[in-house]
């Protein structure tokens, strides 16, 4: 029992938790309306699986990958806004080359598109990184001039249209299923490990929360930021690349102006709700991850809540909020002393009791 | 001071923190008119119990009785309004703000039409007036102020609220002697005019100077409580650490002081190295296993030079040369990979990382140096921190705890750790001791006596001169940014020799102390000229 509360207690202490805990409740709340909310079936057909919760696995992929990014990035004290816009980059990129003449419609062609994309990406994550670590501009003030000027040149790229284009092999990897499962997710979850297991084995996770929490010690000791800075840059600006491949690889179809919009704000709310600060030092990527998930159900139940469009934000508000309140160290402190203050004064009422 | 009642008593007070209790049924009793030192090693509980009394921390047994009344302290609102104010070490006063804001903020005299200013200088004149200090024109800013006149103004903000007692936290670790015993002068009006006054300092000589009673604490427990003047120095430092002072004893007789052969070898070269506006070009030598004291007042340039040396600062002047090779240490990375290190005088803003484990802070610099790609082996790194928590007494022995919530002495020793890591020829030491223990102090000065031995150049820097000649073999006496004067440690070198140098040289020997440090130095250096302080 006693072995119980303390597991119990280490896991009300992870950062995700309370993000676990809405996934939950937004759950519940989806099957209050149609028991049948959760209900995975297999397609006949092909037979891979179909579902509400599937959906939210396959829309959750993208913003993974730029929370991923953004988690890095934060704690290094800095903030990542143009991720949105460098997602719309990617995928003016991807569709221009397959929509190009030289294009085929082969698996080829999709892996020179992505790796153009991501290339692309790279290096506009690459400014991003040399005006924050080299220049000295406030990383909020640098990658601003990225999220406005990004969209700009997505529309250069493609000479102002929503180009379409068409090829399987592209289309796969953001519908595609492999045993059952969609390929975005699987691909998610796998770059999601990856990045984990690079930065955790590696030092530079380490590294990365030194020079966040204190970056004059963390010189003092040795620490070059400026690599790091523009490593962790370079990596949220390939991760925006990938979010931006699976998100017009469903429709084949680049959005200038939607694809990816708004999209770095939903990133930053997937860290935050992962536990990590906006003032850099510790960050968590599983905590990003499931702030992610969170975030994408949140999006399907307003959707099949039939939440008035109106009033979406609101109510995504709502729950953001309660969430960070639920995390916050003090609103915590104030919930254990009423509880102690509770319990005291049953002990001493019982006291008495004995007493009398 | 006979029988009176107490103003403050604390009767077993316990607090305990996730894993460790912090205080086990201390008992604490403070009088009015009275100076009372809080006494105990780091980690002791001494500011666990100051916090405990200013209502910072919630206690989980006992009784706080102020003024006869028994408290429960929701928070240091409650304990400001039972009468008790503190002063911090590091000064917690709005520096942009005049002096006469500062004072009376939160209190300032409102009229009809909102706050009236001029009564409320008025005020304040009259509450500084009340230290001794009734020649400050409140209207100026409080950063023209020196350290220790702000720490003034910080006790004279007290007394505006009309405190009954007044804490003061370690106030003396960043001042000068004259600067010290301008404040000693403050304390002993307060105390004449029955304020109750409880004092911590490391220093015991300001213990003795300056206080009536004092209560030992050590690890959480409370020893008891004596009158300064029936207990002397030995058996209070015996009581503090538990056990007999040889350690310390012992370590006197064990400096080098025979010259050396002037064709040994040095390990690094420094000629005409300058650096605009801190360091006046100057030439030195260190040689391996030799002990190099810089000795100089707060400001000479001692910490700015040392930071040449690492590569904190980057010299605009100079050469420099190490094992005979011509070297540019443009940045802490290339001081380390040149076998430099460099524990700064300013832990908490240069030396901790605080949301990081112990463990973490240890490797930092050898991984740092490493490079990110090439993490240090599991077992390795254990093995390294196991290490060094053992061999410096890191206290408590958890690798896991995060550093911020380890005391003053005990972080120093984990940033020991550190730069013994790295295994360095050159150990850089910028008051290794301040603000720290007895007991951790005479650990601190063993390791570094055992490093000489072991081949390693230490270059100690302290504001404690006792300390610099008892350690090094060789002093480089510093004033004015620039080097003045080096001496051959010898059995007849005392500390007042090197104070004769410094005071020698130059005439105008108060402008040292008050220097108009430059703006890339630490806080403490950077009190801007206030010949009040002085005087």
């Amino acid at each position: 029992m006693n072995n119980a509360t303390a597991v119990w207690r280490d896991l009300i202490h992870k950062p995700f938790f309370w993000g676990i805990i809405a996934i939950v409740a937004l759950l519940v709340l989806n099957v209050l309306k149609d028991p049948g909310y959760l209900a995975v079936s297999i397609n006949p057909n092909n037979g891979n699986l179909v579902g509400n919760v599937i959906d939210i696995l396959r829309q959750a992929a993208p913003i993974m990958m730029i929370a991923i990014g953004m988690s890095l990035v934060i704690a290094t004290a800095g903030i990542d806004l143009s991720v949105g816009s460098m997602m719309a980059v990617a995928g003016a990129v991807s569709m221009e080359f397959l929509s190009g003449p030289g294009a085929t419609g082969t698996a080829g062609a999709a892996f020179t598109a992505v790796g153009l994309s991501l290339l692309v990406t790279a290096a506009l994550g690459a400014v991003n990184g040399v005006l924050v670590a080299y220049v000295g501009l406030q990383p909020f003030i640098a990658t601003l001039v990225l999220m406005l000027a990004g969209r700009g040149i997505a529309k250069v790229i493609t000479g102002g249209q929503n180009t379409a284009a068409s090829n399987e092999s592209y289309r796969w990897i953001a519908n595609g299923y492999v045993l059952g499962i969609p390929v975005v997710f699987i691909l998610a979850l796998a770059i999601v490990i990856a990045v984990a297991w690079v930065v955790r084995r590696s030092a530079l996770g380490l590294m990365i929360e030194a020079i966040g929490i204190n970056p004059k010690a963390s010189r003092m000791a040795g620490i070059k930021p400026k690599g790091l800075l523009l490593t962790a840059y370079i990596l949220s600006g390939v991760l925006a690349g990938v979010a931006g491949v699976m998100s017009v690889g469903s429709v084949m179809t680049v959005d200038i102006s939607r694809t990816g919009y708004q999209l770095e704000l939903d990133a930053i709310l997937a860290v935050v709700i992962g536990g990590a600060s906006l003032m850099g030092g510790k960050f968590s990527l599983s905590g990003a991850f499931v702030g992610a998930l969170l975030i994408a159900t949140l999006d399907k139940t307003v959707l099949f809540l039939g939440v008035s469009s109106s009033a979406t934000p609101a109510f995504k508000a709502l729950v953001i909020i309660v969430i960070c309140l639920l995390q916050s160290d003090r609103v915590r402190a104030w919930f254990r002393r009423r509880r102690s203050a509770v319990t005291t004064t049953r002990v001493d009422a019982q006291k008495k009791e004995v007493a009398a | 001071m006979t029988e009176e009642v107490p103003i403050v008593q604390m009767r077993g007070i316990s607090i305990e923190f996730p894993g460790v209790k912090a205080l086990d049924d201390v008992e604490f009793r403070l009088f009015p008119g009275e100076v009372h030192a809080l006494m105990g090693e780091n980690g002791a509980g001494k500011s666990t119990l100051i916090k405990a009394l200013t209502g910072v921390y919630r206690i989980d047994s006992g009784a706080i009785v102020v003024a006869g009344q028994e408290r429960r302290f929701g928070g240091t609102g409650d304990a400001q309004d039972a009468g008790i104010s503190t002063v911090y070490q590091e000064v917690n006063l709005a520096p942009n703000l005049s002096i006469g804001e500062n004072v009376m903020l939160g209190h300032e005299v409102r009229g009809p039409f909102g706050v009236d200013w001029r009564a409320t200088h008025r005020a304040a004149t009259e509450a500084l007036a009340r230290l001794g200090l009734d020649r400050l024109d409140t209207r100026r800013p409080l950063s023209t102020l020196s350290i220790a006149m702000q720490q003034l103004v910080a006790i004279s903000r007290a007394m505006a609220i009309r405190a009954k007692v007044l804490i003061l936290d370690e106030p003396t670790s960043s001042l000068d002697a004259a600067e010290v015993e301008g404040l000693f002068r403050v304390m002993r009006t307060l105390r004449d005019q029955g304020v109750a006054i409880l004092f911590v300092s490391h220093f015991l000589d300001q213990i003795y100077a300056i206080s009536d009673r004092l209560t030992v604490l050590r690890n959480g427990r409370y020893e008891g409580e004596y009158l300064t003047r029936d207990l002397d120095r030995h058996a209070l430092i015996s009581k503090m650490i538990g056990k007999d002072l040889d350690a310390l004893k012992s370590l006197g007789g064990n400096r080098r002081t025979a010259p050396r052969a002037s064709d040994e070898k040095p390990l690094l070269s420094a000629s005409g190295i300058a650096r605009r506006g801190s360091v006046e070009p100057t030439d030195l030598d260190i040689r391996p296993g030799e002990v190099v004291g810089f000795a100089g007042l707060l400001g000479s340039g001692r910490t700015e030079l040392a930071r040449l040396l690492y590569g904190a600062d980057r010299p605009d002047a100079g050469e420099m040369s190490l094992r005979g090779r011509s070297v540019d240490i443009a940045s802490p990375a290339d001081g380390l990979a040149e076998r430099i290190a460099f524990s700064t005088e300013n832990r908490r803003d240069e030396g901790i990382v605080g949301d990081l484990t112990v463990r973490e802070n240890i490797i930092l610099a050898v991984q740092a140096e490493r490079g990110w790609a090439r993490p240090i082996p599991r077992r390795e790194r254990d093995a390294l921190v196991a290490k060094y928590i053992a061999e410096l007494n890191v206290r408590p022995a958890d690798p896991n705890r995060l550093i911020k919530n380890l005391s003053g002495g005990n972080q120093q020793k984990v940033l020991l750790g550190r730069w013994l890591a790295t295994r360095p020829d050159l150990l850089i030491l910028d008051e290794p001791t301040r603000g720290i223990d007895v007991g951790a102090k005479a650990e601190i000065q063993e390791a570094v006596a055992a490093l000489a031995e072991e081949g390693v150049a230490v270059v100690f820097i302290s504001s404690e001169l006792e300390e610099v000649v008892r350690l090094s073999e060789r002093i480089v006496v510093l004033k004015d940014h620039e080097k003045i004067g080096e001496i051959q440690n010898g059995p007849d070198v005392t500390a007042q020799e090197i104070v004769d140098i410094i005071a020698a040289h130059g005439t105008d020997a108060a402008a040292a102390t008050l220097d108009d440090a430059p703006g890339a130095v630490p806080e403490t250096i950077t009190a801007t000229t206030a010949e009040e302080g002085a005087r």
